[in-house]
């Protein structure tokens, strides 16, 4: 690394590193980091940590046992080990989290940017799309939609989609209309750049920071939203190892087998922790003044 | 080179109209630096922006190049006219490295060997090669209006808009941009408007200045008669008084 590159990809490297450095100095970002990490690995190699168990074959025998050295976390209603759905809870929890970020974000974007930068009549209408779909309760609105569509773990994400955008698409409306006026833009402008370009390659650049912090700010809350659904039975259906539904499966038994709800629902706890921490620590990644 | 007919500028505040340029006209020639001058708000500034095509304008002509210069502008039309803006805080990409910023007109206007063409034009702006990977907030204010001075001569337009160019820059920095403007306005053989408030860069760099007053042209007088103060208009005559200060002869 060095102050002068020489290089254009010396130049983004020496930036990657001073980014990188700027959440390994951060205490809570690193923790965010850490448990965000952490869950990726045990989505991943989940068939392996399992150390032997599976999440869906049933034990009858040995239903609601007690954390031990075999079931490290005990066992559900029906004899499965919930240290190994646990883990592969965590690959559904991923999932959601990965397809909600992927349809919310550029949804967002683009309704936000465009209204933002044209202005008129084409930001009246679609802010006021987007007042329509902020006024309603997110978790209501998600459970109409989970139910009207049926359950499943694909339904739950387009129901948290649809309920999750519009505070994207508002972000970068405003972050827009700021940078609309800049000299910068009225500069790409005079040189030429067409509208899509300056859009793509001018603004979005420039929103999706505070975007990407939004959204692991947001993470936790669509982490609880999917929990939420799975508790209520209208996420992902069973057999599925699903934390939600894990946690509502525990409810009956919770004052005399507590590990059975607690363990799923520190899981969510923990990782909802974790997105929010590492939110908080890209903020000051983004800010561009910070590297 | 570049022809204004009875310009007119007219923005719309809430119910209000605000006449910020009323019917100017004045022509400049092809290599001239043509400078425009006027206390805040007397709309150079406006004028500048309406030749531009960067807000709403009306005139009888308006011809850039010897082309109208519609108010919808193609690619073309753009690359004739590049622009400086005051502020070189405001006018640079804020996560855009100075390679980045340089780049982009080459690539919107589909231009080859980019790589050659950013390091000259940083070489004839007097930047160094440290500075090309370099994000504007790292650069000082000089360094800052250098690329943007840059970037608007790197496709080398044959016209040069600047509105206020050293105005946001210590006084030190001034002099070593206004002469690299000089210099690099005969080695471009630009025609070029400058717009200012402080008639010593003006009367430094320009051949012929407007003198401007509530959206209205006083007078065009060469910068000679502006210096010798042997300008006709009585506004004139004030401006260049208070553009002396205080003087202990007046008080």
């Amino acid at each position: 690394m060095s102050e002068a590159p020489a290089s254009r990809r010396q130049a983004i490297l020496g930036n990657t590193y001073r980014a990188v450095r700027t959440i390994l100095v951060n205490p809570a970002a690193l923790a965010g980091l850490l448990i965000v990490v952490v869950l990726v690995l045990a989505a991943v190699f989940a068939p392996w940590l399992a150390m032997g168990q599976t999440p869906l074959r049933p034990d009858l025998a040995n239903r609601l046992a007690a954390p031990s050295s075999l079931h490290w976390f005990g066992t559900d209603e029906l004899g499965r080990d919930i240290y190994a759905r646990t883990l592969f809870g965590a690959r559904v929890t991923l999932t959601i989290v990965a397809l909600v970020s992927v349809v919310v974000v550029p949804i967002g974007l683009a309704v936000g940017t465009v209204a933002g930068y044209f202005g008129g009549w084409i930001d009246t209408v679609l802010m006021r799309i987007t007042d329509i779909f902020l006024a309603f309760p997110k978790l209501i609105l998600a459970l109409a939609f989970a139910a009207a569509l049926g359950p499943g773990i694909e339904n739950a994400v387009i129901a948290i989609a649809l309920t999750a955008w519009p505070a994207y698409a508002r972000i970068a409306r405003s972050e827009t209309m700021t940078i609309a006026r800049s000299d910068f833009i009225q500069a790409t402008v005079l040189q030429g750049a067409s509208t899509w370009r300056i859009l793509f390659r001018h603004i979005v650049p420039l929103c999706l920071s505070s975007v990407i912090v939004r959204l692991t700010l947001d993470m936790a809350g669509i982490i609880l939203t999917a929990a939420g659904l799975g508790f209520l039975g209208l996420g992902a259906q069973p057999p599925t190892a699903e934390w939600g539904a894990m946690v509502s499966a525990g409810r009956d038994v919770i004052l005399d087998q507590w590990w059975v709800a607690t363990i799923p629902g520190l899981a969510i706890f923990i990782v909802s922790l974790g997105f929010n921490l590492l939110g908080d620590g890209l903020r000051d990644v983004f800010d561009p003044k910070s590297t | 080179m570049i022809t204004v007919e009875d310009l007119r500028v007219t923005f719309n505040v809430g119910n209000r109209q605000i006449h910020a340029v009323q019917g100017i006209s004045f022509d400049v020639a092809a290599g001239e630096t043509f400078g425009i001058v006027g206390e805040s708000g007397s709309g150079k500034s406006t004028v500048l922006k309406a030749i531009a095509g960067l807000v709403q304008s009306t005139s009888t002509a308006l011809e850039v190049n010897g082309r109208a210069a519609a108010q919808r502008r193609s690619r073309a039309d753009r690359r004739m006219m590049q622009f400086v803006f005051q502020d070189p805080y405001a006018s640079l990409h804020p996560r855009q490295t100075v390679d980045d910023i340089l780049r982009e007109p080459l690539s919107i206007h589909g231009v080859g060997s980019k790589d050659e063409k950013v390091e000259a034009a940083m070489a004839d702006v007097g930047l160094q090669a440290i500075h090309r990977f370099r994000y504007p907030h790292q650069l000082s204010g000089g360094q800052r209006q250098r690329v943007a001075i840059a970037r608007a001569l790197i496709l080398q337009p044959p016209v040069l808009l600047m509105d206020e160019p050293t105005s946001a820059l210590d006084v030190s920095i001034q002099a070593e941009i206004l002469n690299l403007l000089a210099r690099l306005r005969r080695s471009y053989s630009l025609t070029s408007i400058l717009v200012s408030h402080d008639l010593a860069v003006v009367v430094h760099l320009c051949d012929r200045v407007a003198i401007m007053q509530s959206g209205r042209l006083v007078e065009i007088v060469t910068a000679d008669a502006l210096q010798g103060g042997t300008a006709t208009a009585e506004y004139t005559r004030k401006l260049v008084a208070a553009s002396r200060g205080f003087q202990r002869s007046n008080a």
